[in-house]
């Protein structure tokens, strides 16, 4: 029973000329943003909540996605997405054995002699189409011995073709001092190592290979890979220097691959290994406790954002009971005017939906914000940003889908509840 | 085919209710099942102006509801302006309530959200789906017929009780409905107010010939109605003509 309110007319205000609803306009859609409207503090909070939750989600996307292709790209800045490498040799018993005898026949590992890839040409010019595969590059590996005076350090050996081979690993941009260009008399060392020997550009340093050949060549620049172990074992040379000092002439000893999306790295090696003869060995493989750690964080991430997404659900359920349980009687009214079970469905399914999309364009706008003043903030000592974050359109769009998804979601059962309500008992409340 | 001079035969018009043996109870199965309406037979005509009255309890809100297809009966069967109820659907029950019968509740039950036109449109638009210039000239119409067209941009809660209740009237109107159910319209209203409703109801139903049954506790009222039906422990025990 409603309190009895003043009967008394008030004074009539100046009439308006009539101003229809929107034409293109549904019922439902008329009803639910007029509920919503009426709402005002509940309808702000809960976007508001809303929106908190999407930026939230938007923020640690895009921030994980950032700190892992940072992470990703230091780690492949020394290293190809796929290395190619000759098969390993193998000992094979000389005798099959005998069905239902045991024998206690012992296999000896055997050494594994510096050999170059059979047919490598041919295996190049495969690779380069083979779909994934963005730049592929052939090079010579070893242990060397770098000699200056009484000094000397063994160091791991790259002869390479710079052509190529940057396009994969890219050697010119960790370059502090002279020039990643190499010819037939150069070679390129760690800032570790320039130190330890006392060299600087343009010195000279005597490089002795496995084969016992050795050369002097001229120090023609010095890099920094941001690791002190690589900076000092790390030397690249021209390809052709390398395969002399192997003693491989014309021969490579790894081809090295770079792909479009280095998560499909170890897809594409296996591909490659059962194609070629080959051994495909991946980053992911090599690196497999780094991919591990990233794995990790990707579901830790995945796992706060479903929670998130859980929390915001809630509110916009909870929101929407309770609208459900204050607007009884108007929908008990509703359904005494004509108006059927599925419109009034509709209609709070539309305010689910309404609520989802309002918070997530303010989350959106809000996420946008604090990437970008944490982009401005968060600076490294060079005043670079620490890292770049991931701007996606993508990213945003999905978020925008989901959140509408997840408030129409959310709005199911209070949709479900108000459509079943008995509009004798909603009327009497 | 009829000839000169023969005579043209007349189609029974059914009447808007008609209730055969409408018995209503409640917790049905259970220890404590109540029967409040016991076989109900009742006519009511078009054009009718009937008042429903009785003591509180005696199931007239119960009558009500069944006639309005807001409930349905425990047996017995309800037909509206012909159609009868028994096995239809939720669906068909509420297109056929929203295309014929109009209600005006004690308490005007309108949608705070919207401006009195709105309210009025509001079943119309419902029927429709999109909102168009016609309904909207309607709904206008109505509201001039209650004498509110100054306050039909107003949100309905700026009004009056008065002023409320006229809305009301005008929102069950707007399908133009065969039959109109007031329970206690003037229950919450002053003397003045209450016979300005009961004279807008009145009107409608001589102007439009709408059936209008009339649920109050003022016997000063019933007396202007056509026909007072009487429910008393959930029986119809008079009808009496004015």
């Amino acid at each position: 029973m409603s309190t009895p309110r003043s009967n008394a007319a008030r004074q009539a205000p100046a009439v308006r000329p009539l101003r229809p609803l929107g034409r293109w306009l549904p019922f439902e859609w008329i009803v639910a943003t007029r509920f919503l409207r009426e709402g005002r503090a509940q309808t702000a909070f809960i976007i508001g909540g809303t929106a908190i939750g999407v930026a939230v989600i938007l923020f640690m996307s895009a921030l994980m996605t950032g700190v892992q292709a940072n992470m990703i790209q230091r780690t492949l800045t020394g290293q190809p997405h796929i290395q190619l490498t000759p098969v390993k040799d193998m000992v094979r018993p000389l005798r099959e054995g005998v069905p239902g005898l045991r024998e206690g026949a012992v296999l000896q590992a055997p050494l594994q002699r510096l050999k170059g890839i059979d047919q490598w040409q041919g295996i190049l010019a495969q690779m380069s189409d083979v779909p994934g595969v963005v730049a592929v590059s052939p090079a010579v590996t070893g242990s060397a011995v770098v000699i200056r005076g009484t000094a000397s350090r063994v160091v791991l050996l790259t002869g390479m073709d710079p052509e190529l081979y940057y396009r994969l690993v890219s050697l010119p941009e960790k370059i502090v001092r002279g020039t990643a260009r190499v010819t037939g008399s150069d070679i390129v060392i760690g800032t570790e190592l320039a130190t330890d020997l006392g060299v600087g550009v343009g010195d000279k340093l005597r490089v002795r290979g496995a084969s016992g050949a050795t050369f002097t060549l001229q120090v023609a620049g010095i890099f920094d890979l941001g690791n002190k172990g690589a900076n000092a074992r790390s030397t690249f040379m021209a390809l052709r220097t390398a395969q002399s000092l192997m003693a491989l002439p014309g021969g490579v000893t790894t081809i090295d691959i770079a792909v479009r999306d280095v998560y499909d790295a170890e897809t594409i090696a296996r591909r490659i290994a059962g194609a070629a003869a080959v051994q495909a060995d991946s980053w992911i493989g090599t690196n497999a406790q780094f991919f591990s750690a990233v794995s990790a964080q990707t579901l830790s991430n995945t796992s706060i954002r479903f929670f998130v997404g859980l929390s915001v659900a809630f509110g916009i359920a909870s929101v929407l009971v309770v609208s459900v349980v204050q607007r009884s009687r108007e929908i008990g009214i509703l359904r005494a005017t004509g108006i059927t079970r599925g419109q009034v469905m509709r209609i709070f399914l539309l305010q689910g939906g309404l609520l989802g999309l309002g918070g997530a364009l303010g989350g959106a706008l809000l996420g946008a914000l604090a990437l970008t003043a944490w982009q401005k903030l968060m600076l490294a000592a060079d005043g670079t940003p620490m890292f770049t974050l991931v701007f996606s359109g993508a990213l945003f769009g999905w978020t925008l889908a989901l959140a509408t998804l997840t408030g129409l979601l959310a709005a199911v059962a209070p949709a479900r509840r108000a459509a079943r309500l008995d509009p004798v008992a909603a009327i009497n409340g | 085919m009829a000839e000169g001079g023969a005579s043209v035969p007349v189609v029974p018009v059914p009447p808007v209710v008609q209730l055969r043996g409408v018995r209503k109870s409640y917790a049905v199965g259970l220890p404590n099942e109540t029967e409040v309406l016991h076989g109900i037979d009742l006519d009511v005509l078009r054009g009718d102006f009937c008042a429903v009255m009785g003591p509180s309890g005696s199931g007239k809100s119960t009558l009500l509801n069944i006639i309005g297809l807001l409930d349905r009966p425990t047996s017995g069967a309800v037909a509206i302006s012909g159609t009868p109820t028994v096995g239809l659907d939720d669906g068909a029950l509420t297109r056929l309530r929203g295309h014929n019968i109009g209600f005006v509740f004690q308490y005007h039950h309108l949608l705070t959200a919207f401006t009195a036109l709105e309210n009025v449109l509001m079943p119309m638009l419902a029927d429709v789906g999109f909102p168009n210039a016609e309904m909207t000239a309607r709904a206008a119409a109505l509201l001039d017929s209650v004498g509110l067209t100054p306050w039909r941009d107003q949100l309905v809660g700026q009004l009056s009780g008065g002023q409320e209740q006229r809305v009301a009237v005008a929102r069950a109107l707007a399908m133009k409905p065969a039959l109109l159910l007031a329970d206690e319209p003037t229950g919450n209203l002053d003397t003045k107010s209450a016979d300005a409703v009961f004279a807008l109801l009145r009107e409608v139903n001589r102007s439009d010939g709408t059936t209008v049954l009339f649920v109050t506790h003022n016997p000063l009222l019933a007396a202007r109605c056509d026909r007072t039906i009487d429910v008393i422990d959930g029986r119809v025990v008079a009808r009496a003509s004015d």
